[in-house]
């Protein structure tokens, strides 16, 4: 313990973020009559959370509100920490994969592929181009279903139930694709270390083809329902705004920097897993508000759709899964027949795979915004050190900008449009 | 990601614009560049990064520590800058030891660092010099230790069988 050491600091005094000092530097907006008043006995600090269901989650959201107006916000979480990291350190490199799909548990594809993609890098191991594009192909659809529960949930905060049973019933369509190429709905621990677990079963693409045609019409339905709507239009337009030099500088990445105008997409612009083979397009938004962050969304899921649909029509013949016996498990039907598919197999299923000693950080985009992976390899045969960078985490550091002197009910639609998932954030 | 010749230039660059003993080193590794700096210089260095030095790098997309041991001085926090017009990273890495587990602020250089500096405190216990807010972020406030340090145990509860149920009296309690 160092002199330094804020927790020498008892915590109640700590944990009082909203002086007196920083209230009176800020300038009371919306409301005249306000100004006249006092405003120390106008302050008032509410507790929202840690359960509440526009809360998105287990996110505590201590707020100073004066009136209806809310003054300063500060999130508090850890809620759901379960140590996810620290539990990767324990386990081997092929099994950590089970463990980081459950971080942001909505986008549990591109945690795995995260985590893969840095552990080949440190391998130096090629993925076949199929699996490149099984990848692609499961990212986008995991893309729609997030962006789908998203808006269904951020629609059920501002009061628009049908959304809900809309957009799960949707999701539920990807969840059943999923169900069918990999067998479980959810964190299906698909994305293998060099390539997937499974060619996709016969019929799958018909019946992936059958959710592409349906989706754009659903789409169509949905801003029928909601971009026609005056409740919803008044309660996200120009509410929860944001600028593009405030957004860089808070490091928020995703949906939410691309509706402040900046077209920053690591598909585009640093292009992994042979996402250069696809034409797609990067939707942006004009001013940054909860209409933009709505609309970005929206659009997101077009081009996803347009994305899978060129992945398979183009979807390479070829294995599935690199053919490296050190990394990937042998085919089934060769255990009964050679010595050394055994071998591999029991090596690699008692001890698992060495990694060489080095670090790797790997960022892709999720559907939130950058996702990055670091892995610090020391030889053996377990990660010391597995990191995820989640945007969530980094994105609900915008909150108190995007919801400062707004109304609660605006920062309903702050917490609603910037999707934040607290399995990614608390890890 | 620069090259290995392109992360030497910068290394150089960064020795005659800040000090000679700000860089430690530079390692090249499977396509990632990572730019080793002294503990102390670290802001200095980052403020030169992104803003004064040629090629700058205008965002920290990550912060993390990590944990070397038994290697000394035995933590590494690790900045991940990018660049959004060459679409390139860099790594900036420094390494402090127990004793001396104290690294300056880059809030003020990248807001975005609050909550990045708070986790790679609670988990590790490296204190970042002059950062507003400087307490735990996921753990209860209350908690001892670090956990993320590779000597914390990994704790668990035993599982109790037939066997093994003499060897933990009052497992219920």
């Amino acid at each position: 313990m160092t002199d330094n050491d804020p927790l020498a600091v008892p915590y109640r005094e700590r944990e009082r973020s909203v002086t007196m000092e920083r209230m009176e530097e800020q300038p009371v907006s919306g409301s005249e009559a306000l100004v006249e008043g006092d405003l120390h006995e106008e302050l008032f600090t509410l507790n929202i959370g840690p359960h509440h269901p526009a809360t998105h989650g287990v996110l505590r959201l201590l707020t100073t509100l004066e009136g209806e107006v809310v003054r300063d916000i500060k999130p508090i979480i850890g809620y759901v920490h379960t140590g996810i990291e620290k539990s990767c350190e324990d386990q081997q490199y092929w099994k950590v994969i089970t463990f980081v799909e459950r971080m942001d548990y909505l986008a549990y594809y591109f945690n795995a592929t995260a985590y893969c993609m840095s552990v080949e890098r440190l391998l130096e191991e090629e993925v076949p181009a199929r699996a490149e594009y099984l990848r692609v192909i499961h990212m986008e659809l995991n893309r729609i279903a997030s962006h789908l529960f998203a808006l269904a949930t951020g629609a059920l905060d501002l009061g628009a139930i049908t959304m809900l049973w809309w957009g799960c019933r949707d999701r539920d369509l990807v969840l059943d694709l999923f169900e069918m190429s990999s067998g479980q709905r959810m964190h299906p621990r698909y994305i293998q270390i060099g390539g997937v677990f499974e060619d996709i079963p016969p019929g799958w693409e018909k019946k992936v083809r059958g959710f592409l045609d349906v989706m754009p019409t659903r789409l169509d339905q949905y801003e029928d329902l909601l971009d026609r709507n005056e409740i919803w239009l008044e309660r996200l337009k120009g509410t929860g705004v944001m600028s593009q030099e405030r957004a860089l500088e808070l490091g928020v990445t995703g949906p939410l920097l691309r509706a402040t105008g900046h077209p920053w997409d690591l598909r585009k612009a640093m292009p992994y897993s042979s996402y250069e083979d696809f034409e797609f397009e990067v939707p942006v938004g004009h001013q940054g508000d909860n209409y933009d962050r709505f609309k970005v969304r929206m659009d997101e899921m077009r081009q996803s759709i347009k994305i899978v649909e060129q992945a398979l029509d183009g979807l390479p013949e070829g294995p599935f899964i690199t053919s490296n016996r050190k990394v990937a498990l042998p085919p089934r039907h060769e255990l009964a027949t050679s010595m050394e598919a055994l071998i591999h197999h029991f090596k690699l299923v008692t001890e698992g795979f060495r990694v060489p000693p080095g670090e790797a950080y790997v960022a892709i985009e999720s559907p939130r915004g950058e996702l990055g992976c670091f892995v610090l390899a020391d030889g053996s045969s377990k990660p010391a050190r597995v990191h995820m960078r989640d945007p969530s985490f980094v994105n609900l550091q915008s909150l108190p900008d995007m919801a400062r002197d707004s109304l609660i009910a605006d920062f309903i639609a702050c917490v609603a449009m910037l999707d934040p998932i607290l399995g990614g954030i608390d890890r | 990601m620069p090259d290995a010749t392109g992360l030497e230039l910068i290394a150089q660059r960064v020795r005659s614009s800040v000090a000679d003993e700000a860089v430690t080193g530079t390692s090249y590794f499977r396509g990632r560049a990572t730019l080793e700096v002294a503990p102390h210089a670290v802001h200095d260095v980052l403020a030169y990064l992104q803003a004064g030095d040629e090629e700058p790098w205008d965002a920290l997309m990550s912060l993390h520590g990590c944990d070397y041991l038994p290697e000394e001085p035995r933590f590494g926090i690790h900045y991940e800058l990018l660049s959004m017009e060459r679409t390139d990273r860099l790594n900036v890495k420094t390494r402090v030891g127990l004793d001396n587990a104290n690294v300056p602020t880059v809030v003020d250089l990248f807001p975005t660092a609050d909550f990045h500096e708070r986790e790679a405190y609670d988990m590790f216990g490296v204190v970042f010099d002059g950062h507003p807010d400087m307490r735990r972020i996921l753990l209860p406030e209350d908690y001892t230790g670090y956990p993320q340090r590779r000597d914390f145990p990994m704790g668990g509860e035993p599982v109790l069988f037939t066997f093994n149920e003499n060897k933990y009296p009052r497992w219920y309690d």
